[in-house]
């Protein structure tokens, strides 16, 4: 019985660790773009960011606050860092172990900005970090091109139907 | 009474309200084909430097850059050959730094200082100079052409299509566009976006 106990207790510990490892996704822009154009009711809050970037760094934990506050609620938080994907193993996938980020984190392995930048957003200059927060269904869309403290985000949110 | 009160709070809220206007940089900048104009900046050798001063400039290219930044660096030695390549052809390189030390503790004039480039290095203390141009990133290029006394705005924005590796780089966009402009005619692709660091802006 005691045995059939571990066994069990193993077999759960080796099917959840897939989950309690983040992944992150390499993405092309299409595949982004795709994603965030789909007719759905979540709002998407989607902060560009990278390891090599201070300001985002600090601003990171807020979108985890955000996703904590938001997380019976149709909001999304997509983190997508803009490291070089040479940097995958190296600097990314250390770095959100290391601050254990919940958020879904993506690497968009894009070199030029100018066949994507444009698509995503004219305004955006290419400076770091970038926050996007769109609802399809609501067709609200803001966006700031600069860091964002807690209490800006969450008000940046509140616009938005949950 | 109730005035008393409440004039903390009128006072945060006006506080606020200001740095909020402060800290932001202006929105829009120089725009290609607009009018430039001068600065008077202290470069790395403590002396003022203008787009005047060099009366056999046919134009320039403007970098603001800085010491800090990965990108910055990654495109240093780039911005270091454009000046060896286009200042024998009338446009030599002008890095200005616009961030604040106290934000980016590298980026200090004397941090600047250990920097040996065959073009000036200069600091926009008040960053003023950046919020002119529009210039939100490090690095962030522009080319200025001469026309008479006024040098006007020809192309803004990457020096080429691959920050990581100079050898993987397909389209160079900055000497694409000089191309153009040395043999007088306006840039194809005049405006071009790159991944860089915010401009570390002083604090409110």
């Amino acid at each position: 019985m005691k045995i059939l106990r571990l066994t069990a207790f193993s077999v759960g510990i080796f099917l959840s660790a897939p989950a309690l490892a983040q992944h992150v996704a390499v993405v092309k822009f299409p595949e982004l773009q795709k994603r965030l154009a789909r007719p759905t009711d979540t709002t998407y809050v989607v902060n560009f960011w990278a390891t090599w970037c201070a300001p985002c760094v600090k601003e990171l934990p807020g979108f985890e606050q955000l996703r904590a506050a938001n997380s019976s609620k149709k909001v999304k938080v997509l983190l997508v860092s803009m490291d070089y994907a040479s940097q995958l193993d190296k600097k990314v996938k250390p770095f959100v172990k290391q601050r254990g980020l919940k958020s879904e984190v993506l690497l968009l392995n894009e070199p030029d900005p100018n066949t994507w930048m444009d698509k995503l957003d004219a305004k955006w200059s290419g400076a770091l970090p970038f926050t996007l927060i769109v609802n399809n269904k609501s067709q609200q869309r803001v966006t700031f091109e600069q860091e964002l403290s807690p209490a800006e985000l969450t008000a940046a949110l509140q616009k938005f139907p949950k | 009474m109730l005035m008393k009160k409440l004039l903390p709070y009128f006072t945060l809220c006006f506080a606020l309200l200001l740095s909020s206007f402060i800290a932001r940089p202006a929105a829009d900048g120089y725009k290609v084909g607009d009018k430039a104009t001068d600065f008077k900046l202290k470069n790395i050798d403590g002396k003022m430097v203008s787009l005047a001063d060099n009366k056999a400039a046919k134009g320039y290219i403007v970098v603001f850059t800085c010491n800090t930044c990965p990108f910055a660096k990654a495109y240093e030695s780039r911005i270091i050959d454009l000046n060896t390549k286009y200042a024998p052809k009338g446009y030599p390189v002008v890095a200005i730094n616009p961030n604040d030390p106290a934000v980016a503790p590298g980026d200090s004039y004397a941090d600047m200082q250990k920097k040996k480039y065959a073009f000036p290095y200069l600091v926009d203390e008040s960053q003023q100079v950046a919020k002119t141009y529009g210039a939100t990133r490090t690095p962030h290029l522009y080319v200025l052409t001469r026309q008479g006394n006024d040098f006007v705005v020809s192309y803004i924005g990457a020096i080429d299509d691959n920050s990581e590796d100079a050898s993987l780089v397909k389209t160079k966009y900055v000497e694409n566009a000089l191309t153009e402009i040395l043999a007088g005619k306006p840039a194809t692709t005049n405006s071009t976006k790159a991944i860089g660091c915010t401009i570390k802006w002083k604090r409110a």
